[in-house]
C-alpha cells in the first residue's frame, strides 16, 4: 500500500464515519457540525483526485458558507425529540419502503457493471504546474456556456424568489433611514426656547 | 556519524523525507508568526497608548519590552474553567478550530521570489476557503458555552463573516482577472518593475474593500460586535480563561497578520522593492513584505483608536449595499477596459 492509498483509506474512514454520525447522532447542532467533517473530508478524496478547484469550492461554498448558515438556523431552532419521535411506528413501513426502494436504485445505477473501473479509461496524468482551474473555466465559458448561463438565471430567479417569499413590510415597523440621520441638523433636534425671568407668585 | 545519519535519512522512504522537511518548514514559518503575534499585541498597546497620550505597558523588561512574555506566562498557568452542563468536547475543540486555519494559510504565502511552502496552483482559493473555515470557532465558542451572551456573540459574527465574506472574494476577483492567475506566487510576479506595476492603482477600490472587509473578518474595531465589551461582556469567549482564551487571542492577531500579508502580496507587489534603484535594492525582499505588513498592521491600530464601534445594522447596510455593488462594478470595468486600447492598465 503506497501512501496515497493509506491517505484515501483515512479519509475514506473518517467520510463514512461521519455521516453514519450525522444520522445517528441526537443533537441536531452536532449532526450540522459531523456533516461539516463529512463534506471537508470529501474535499480532501476530491483533492486526491487532482481535482482541487472543485474540492476548494466545496469547503468555501458549502462549508464556509452553506453550513455556517444551517447551524445558525439549527442553533435558533428549540429542537423537541420527544416530539419527534411521535409518529415513529406509523410512519415506519412507508418510510422503510422508500429506504429500500432508494438503495436498490442506486446498487442498479451505480453497480460495478456501469461504474467499474474497467468501464472507465485511467485518467491521464498532468504535469505539476496543469492548471485544473483554467481548464474548467475554459470549458465552462466554451463548450457548455449555455447550461452554465442557465443555471444561474435559474438560480438569480431562486434568490429574488426567496427574497420575495421572506419580505414583508410592516408599516408600524421603525425602519432607520442612514442617509437621514447623517444629515440631521442641531436644529431639528433641539429647540432653544428663550423667556424671560418670572418673579416668584 | 554524519555518514550515519545520511543513511538513516536515505533509508526511510521518500514520503517520510518530504514530510520531515516540511515539519522543519512548517515551525521555521510558524514561530515567528505566533512571535509576531506576541509583540503585536505589545505593539497595540503602545500604539494606542501613545494615541491616547499614556505610556502603556513599561514595567516588565527594558521599556516593557518583555510584557508578552509575562502575559503568555500568565495566560498559561491560569485555570481553565469549563462552565456548568457546557458540552465539554466542542468547548474545547472552539480555539483550536480558530487558530488552526489562521495558522495554516501561511503555507501558501510567497514571502520571497523562492522562499515558498507550496506553491500550489489555486492558493489563492485555498486562502479564502481557509479564512471562511475560522468561522467555526467563535460559532462552536458561542453555542459550547451555555452562555447567553457568548450566543449572541458568536451569532453576530456568524452573519458578519459571511456577509462581509462576499465582498472579499469579489475583490479578490478583480486580482485574479488582472494577474490571469490564482497563484499568489504568480500575482506578486506580475506587480514586478516597481510602485506603478502594483495592482494599488489599478484595483484601488477594491484594495479599499479588501481591506476593510478583512478588518470586519478579523472582528477588529470598529467592527467588533462579536466581542462588544460594552453590549455583551466580551462575545463569544467570555466563558474562556487561561490557555483556551490564549488561543481565542492568538488567532485574532494571527489573521491580522495573515490580511496584512495578504493584501501586500495582492496589492502592494509583495517582497518587490518600490523603485528599482540603489538606495531601495539594499533591503532584502523578505525586509520590503514585512515593512508592508507592518505598515497595513498599523493600520489596523490606528483604525481601533480612532473610530468608536460600527452599530449593528450599519455594518449589515455597509457588507451588503456598499461594498458588494462597489466591487461588482469594479469588476465590470475591469472586464470591459481589458477589451479596449486600455487594458494594460489593469494588467
Amino acid at each position: 500500500m503506497n501512501f496515497e492509498q493509506l491517505l484515501f483509506y483515512f479519509f475514506s474512514t473518517v467520510l463514512v464515519a461521519a455521516a453514519v454520525m450525522v444520522i445517528t447522532i441526537r443533537n441536531p447542532v452536532k449532526a450540522a457540525l459531523f456533516l461539516v467533517l463529512t463534506f471537508f473530508t470529501a474535499a480532501c478524496l476530491w483533492i486526491l483526485l487532482e481535482a482541487e478547484f472543485l474540492a476548494i469550492a466545496l469547503v468555501l461554498v458549502y462549508v464556509g458558507a452553506v453550513m455556517v448558515l444551517f447551524l445558525f438556523v439549527v442553533m435558533m431552532l428549540d429542537v423537541n425529540l420527544v416530539r419527534l419521535r411521535e409518529g415513529f411506528a406509523e410512519y415506519l413501513p412507508i418510510g422503510g419502503i422508500v429506504a429500500v426502494l432508494l438503495v436498490l436504485e442506486m446498487a442498479i445505477i451505480l453497480g460495478p457493471q456501469r461504474f467499474g473501473l474497467g468501464n472507465f479509461p485511467e485518467p491521464a496524468g498532468h504535469a505539476a504546474d496543469y492548471s485544473n482551474t483554467r481548464e474548467l473555466g475554459r470549458v465552462l465559458y466554451t463548450a457548455y456556456v449555455y447550461p452554465f448561463e442557465i443555471a444561474a438565471v435559474i438560480l438569480l430567479v431562486a434568490i429574488i424568489a426567496a427574497i420575495a417569499l421572506a419580505l414583508r413590510r410592516r408599516k408600524d415597523s421603525k425602519y432607520q433611514d442612514p442617509r437621514k440621520q447623517i444629515r440631521v441638523e442641531p436644529a431639528e433636534r433641539l429647540r432653544i426656547v428663550k423667556m424671560p425671568t418670572e418673579k416668584r407668585g | 556519524m554524519i555518514d550515519f545519519a545520511w543513511s538513516v535519512w536515505n533509508g526511510i522512504p521518500a514520503w517520510s523525507q518530504v514530510t520531515l522537511v516540511n515539519l522543519v518548514l512548517i515551525i521555521i514559518i510558524v514561530l515567528p508568526v505566533v512571535l509576531g503575534v506576541a509583540y503585536l499585541t505589545f505593539a497595540e498597546r503602545k500604539i494606542i497608548g501613545y494615541m491616547q497620550v499614556r505610556i502603556g505597558p513599561n514595567r516588565v523588561g527594558p521599556r516593557g519590552l518583555l510584557q508578552p512574555i509575562a502575559d503568555v506566562v500568565k495566560l498559561m498557568l491560569k485555570e481553565v474553567i469549563i462552565p456548568t452542563n457546557a458540552n465539554k468536547y466542542l468547548f474545547v475543540t472552539a480555539p483550536v478550530l480558530a487558530l488552526a486555519p489562521a495558522l495554516v494559510a501561511w503555507a501558501v504565502i510567497p514571502f520571497t521570489d523562492r522562499w515558498v511552502l507550496a506553491n500550489i496552483d489555486a492558493s489563492l482559493l485555498f486562502v479564502l476557503a481557509l479564512t471562511s473555515l475560522g468561522v467555526y470557532g467563535v460559532i462552536i465558542a458561542g453555542w459550547a458555552s451555555n452562555s447567553k451572551y457568548a450566543f449572541l456573540g458568536s451569532l453576530r459574527s456568524a452573519a458578519q463573516i459571511v456577509a462581509y465574506e462576499i465582498a472579499m472574494g469579489f475583490a479578490l476577483v478583480g486580482v485574479l482577472m488582472s494577474a490571469q492567475s490564482l497563484n499568489l506566487h504568480e500575482i506578486a510576479l506580475q506587480q514586478a518593475g516597481g510602485l506603478h506595476q502594483w495592482y494599488l492603482w489599478p484595483l484601488f477600490p477594491l484594495f479599499v474593500v479588501y481591506f476593510i472587509a478583512g478588518v470586519a473578518e478579523t472582528n477588529r474595531a470598529p467592527f467588533d460586535v462579536a466581542e462588544g465589551e460594552t453590549e455583551i461582556v466580551a462575545g463569544f469567549h467570555v466563558e474562556y480563561s487561561g490557555i483556551t482564551f490564549a488561543l481565542f487571542f492568538l488567532a485574532e492577531y494571527a489573521n491580522m497578520i495573515l490580511i496584512s500579508a495578504l493584501a501586500s502580496v495582492m496589492f502592494l507587489g509583495g517582497w518587490w522593492a518600490p523603485l528599482n534603484v540603489v538606495p531601495f535594492t539594499w533591503v532584502p525582499p523578505l525586509g520590503w513584505l514585512l515593512f508592508k505588513m507592518c505598515g497595513l498592521l498599523f493600520l489596523f491600530l490606528w483604525f481601533r483608536a480612532t473610530f468608536p464601534r460600527y452599530r449593528y445594522d450599519q455594518i449589515m447596510r455597509l457588507g451588503w449595499k456598499v461594498f458588494i455593488p462597489v466591487t461588482l462594478v469594479w469588476i465590470a470595468v475591469v472586464g470591459a477596459a481589458m477589451q479596449t486600447p486600455l487594458g494594460f492598465l489593469f494588467h
